[in-house]
């Protein structure tokens, strides 16, 4: 059986499934039955400041996509509403009772030492495993120059990580907003501040939808809505990009992957491209915390399948492969190729090619059966047939010999800037 | 004998028979609706399309249901077929659409395209007209051409519809007191239940320009010749207006029923007051048989046993269909064909039958082996077939012609006399509600360019 524990930035749990700190680690309650659930570890949702924030009525936004319920998610919450000592208090307790998981707690406080000095030592006292600094929240904290207003500054992101971590022996994770350009900028600074790792995606700034009877974006708040922090299945792509930009540029730095992580797939996925571990929420709010089960099971069973003995035997060994555009071999050449018995007639193939591509799959008919062909001449190889196509192994990409040896864009004759091949 | 002539109205109580008679494919619901229309692939060329008789587009209608543009959904319909609604729920789509879905190919699991069709039909015809806001169809400015219509069934009130729509006048001469044709008259009560047929034809008749003389008979109160002299063309939806008879001795028996007039009954009476043997052998292998033996168990007969002389792949009821019998606890016999009717002198008392089998040129023939089943009422569900009759009461004029019991249409279908279109079960092809409103748009769109263009 494979071992899955994990170790992110010193912090070992066991198993690599946190609870992002969100509403599924808000209290005590709730992270009990998340550790007897199976979980790994928690990030207790953000702490801040007395008197506690105050939270709306209609929170949450949803994206159905073909029956599919919330395959995108939105909130317009803040950091935890309840005061900072019944926190700390539940904390204490939570880590006392469940030694062998992580507990690690989100922080936001105003940009000034005072404040990040004061909480750390309340929090330091709770003996809980580290700390993760909140720049990532974008709607409503962003607004008071908290949150992700400080995430878009690498300046400001070096400034308080550097402050946290003279204040406290605690490890130091800095979340990261993904409302930037670049991604590097705000790790890098996070790096420079003596961060022990960086845990994202947080949320990405957006509108769910519209409802067009009230005209007003969802979640509605009595009548008017504001721009929530979007997550889901959705967005994992974008996380896993963000990821993996940061394991490529800077390997040494620990990563928690955090973005539509549903199943041990996904899971998988992000380790691969270089996350210690990874952070849950939206799979959970959307299902409970029994998802925990087949995420363990499911990772493990992978992993001794292809014989992974730990989770560092994983980490990182799809970063290698992640390369930059002009280091594509623009020799390498597939063509579609369709099983002609497994085909139901569906010209999904053909009309996606006919209508927006190249005009490579020809409709026939023999004796009236319809029959969907390539014309390998046309076909430039680009998935597309393959990816609509819904039946499993009908349509398969071929590569094709043609005996040209590597070409990149750095070499190829088209480029003007091309580099000459090396003899 | 205690059980001669055992046949009573009452034998289940008004709640058993409401709920045995209601709707008995329930539609889907909203949400079921639309992830079942997510399951569609929008097909490119679509094969269910091509099995459609009508020709819906089926993936455009179901694409418009699960992104909730239901109006959309039945207008893509009912422009197709305008008795979609209808359709819905009596075409054998496993032997149509749903047949040729490539979900079927892909995993025996087709979409439901009936019951899809259903749930976008019924949502527009659940509306009021003037909640409707875009009426599905308007009429053309009149035109003053005046077509006549014989039969209010799925053919002429589909040809009705369409002229109507092009502006035309349109008389129907219906020989009932109630427009339908078999929808109303000759199709199980729990597969149009509440009153869809009615509902469907005020739907239909809403676009104006349609007056139906009601009890106005082919050949009796009005003649070929007559409406060919008073109108600018002439639909003839005329359906199949005989039933076969078995020939056999003792057919004249009380108890012996035809299954068409049983079923009938049941659409037009109180089924408190239908009456239904305890034993009952309904003898046939169509779509009647198993409408006749399922209701007449759900009227509360004991005991109902349908009997064919072939076997089941030779049924005109769809596997589909047997098995609902089947679920009803109707008895399917096949391959046997009555010899006898047994009776007292007055009352029937079961039916003779002999085993068949194929012989070695693949002809039905009858063994010398027999077995009797005891009944108290038996129906007769053998077929019915065109009557061409009321077509030829004045010698003068000129007549359809028909050739093996129905009548000689082209492609457009044209009769053989000039003006006089026909459609429905009078005319060649498969005897489906669908196949009906195709025959009476294609008429229709003849019909316009012969007037018009």
């Amino acid at each position: 059986m494979a071992d899955l524990t994990s170790n992110f930035a010193g912090i070992r749990s066991p198993n690599p499934f946190w609870l992002a700190s969100a509403p599924p680690t808000d209290k005590a309650y709730n992270v009990e039955r998340a550790f007897k659930a199976g979980w790994g570890g928690v990030v207790w949702k953000t702490l801040g400041e007395d008197p506690p924030i105050v939270n709306v009525s209609s929170r949450y936004g949803g994206i159905s996509y073909n029956g599919a319920r919330i395959a995108g998610f939105s909130n317009i919450e803040l950091i935890t509403d309840r005061p900072l000592q019944v926190n700390l208090d539940e904390i204490k307790l939570i880590k006392r009772d469940w030694p062998d998981r992580a507990v690690v707690v989100s922080l936001m406080v105003p940009c000034t030492e005072a404040s990040w000095q004061r909480i750390l030592a309340l929090v330091e006292e709770t003996g809980c495993d580290g700390v993760e600094l909140n720049f990532g929240c974008p709607h409503g904290m962003s607004e008071r120059d908290m949150g992700s207003a400080v995430g878009q500054v690498p300046e400001y992101v070096e400034m308080v990580t550097r402050w946290c971590k003279q204040h406290t022996r605690m490890p130091v994770i800095v979340k990261l907003t993904p409302n930037v350009t670049d991604i590097l900028a705000p790790a890098a600074a996070a790096r420079r501040g003596g961060a022990d790792g960086v845990s994202l995606i947080n949320t990405l700034q957006a509108i769910t939808g519209v409802d067009l009877d009230l005209m007003a974006p969802e979640p509605v708040v009595d009548g008017v809505g504001s721009h929530g922090g979007y997550c889901g299945p959705a967005v994992k792509p974008i996380a896993l990009r963000m990821v993996a930009d940061i394991a490529r540029a800077m390997p040494d730095l620990a990563v928690s992957g955090i973005g539509g992580i549903s199943a041990w797939r996904d899971a998988a996925e992000f380790i691969a491209l270089g996350a210690a571990n990874v952070q849950v929420c939206t799979a959970a709010m959307h299902r409970g915390f029994k998802i925990v089960e087949d995420m363990i099971d499911g990772l493990a069973n992978w992993m001794d399948d292809k014989s992974y003995p730990a989770i560092e035997d994983v980490r990182g060994r799809a970063v290698r492969n992640y390369v930059h555009w002009s280091d594509l071999n623009l020799n390498y050449k597939i063509v579609a190729r369709i099983d002609q018995d497994l085909c139901i007639k569906c010209g999904l193939c053909h009309i996606g090619c006919e209508d927006t591509s190249h005009q490579a799959i020809a409709a026939l008919r023999a004796g009236g059966e319809r029959r969907y062909e390539v014309i390998d001449a046309e076909c430039v190889g680009c998935n597309l047939c393959f990816l609509a196509c819904p039946v499993d192994g009908c349509i398969t990409m071929v590569r094709q010999d043609t005996g040209a040896s590597v070409l990149t864009w750095d070499h190829h004759p088209n480029n003007p800037l091309r580099k000459e091949q090396a003899a | 004998m205690t059980d001669i002539g055992d046949i009573a109205a009452g034998r289940l109580n008004v709640a058993e028979l409401a709920a045995n008679f209601a709707d008995s494919h329930p539609p889907l619901s909203p949400a079921q609706s639309v992830v079942e229309a997510n399951r569609c692939y929008f097909c490119h060329d679509a094969p269910c399309v091509e099995a459609c008789p009508t020709g819906i587009d089926i993936p455009s209608f179901i694409r418009k249901i699960a992104t909730g543009n239901l109006l959309g959904s039945a207008k893509t319909i009912l422009e197709a077929n305008i008795l979609g609604g209808s359709c819905a729920r009596v075409c054998p789509t496993e032997e149509l659409c749903e047949r040729a879905c490539v979900h079927t190919a892909q995993e025996h699991k087709p979409i439901q395209i009936g019951a899809l069709q259903r749930h976008a039909t019924d949502w527009l015809m659940q509306r009021p007209n003037e909640q409707r806001r875009i009426a599905p169809f308007v009429r053309a400015a009149s035109t003053g051409r005046r077509i006549a219509v014989v039969g209010a069934g799925p053919a002429g009130l589909a040809c009705a519809h369409a002229l109507a729509r092009h502006g035309h006048d349109v008389t129907i001469f219906e020989m009932r007191p109630k427009a339908g044709g078999l929808n109303e008259y000759g199709i199980a009560a729990y597969k149009v239940a509440d009153d869809f047929a009615q509902r469907e034809i005020a739907f239909i008749l809403a676009i104006g320009g349609i007056t139906i003389e009601y009890g106005k008979t082919l050949g009796r109160d009005v003649t070929l010749g007559t409406i060919r002299r008073d109108f600018d063309a002439v639909f003839l939806g005329l359906g199949q207006a005989g039933v076969k008879a078995l020939g056999l001795p003792g057919e004249t028996l009380s108890g012996v029923r035809d299954a068409i007039d049983f079923i009938a009954e049941l659409r037009q009476a109180p089924k408190l007051r239908v009456a239904v043997g305890r034993r009952v052998v309904v003898i046939g292998g169509g779509n009647t048989a198993i409408d006749a033996a399922t209701q007449a168990r759900r009227l509360g007969a004991e005991d109902v046993t349908i009997v064919y002389r072939r076997g089941p792949e030779h049924m005109t009821a769809t596997g589909k269909e047997q098995e609902w019998a089947q679920t009803n606890n109707v008895r399917l016999r096949y391959w046997a064909a009555p010899t006898r009717l047994l009776g007292t002198e007055t009352t029937v008392t079961g039916v003779e039958f002999a085993r068949t089998r194929l012989d070695a040129e693949g002809r039905l023939t009858l063994t010398e082996q027999t077995f009797e089943l005891a009944a108290d009422m038996v129906l007769k569900a053998i077929g019915q077939q065109f009557v061409a009759d009321p077509l030829n009461t004045d010698p003068a004029e000129d007549v359809p012609a028909v050739r093996d019991g129905r009548i000689v249409v082209d492609a457009e279908r044209r009769t053989s006399v000039s003006g006089v279109y026909a459609g429905g079960d009078c005319v060649p092809g498969a005897d489906l509600t669908v196949n009906a409103v195709q025959d009476g748009k294609l008429a229709a769109a003849s019909i316009h360019r012969e007037l018009i263009v």
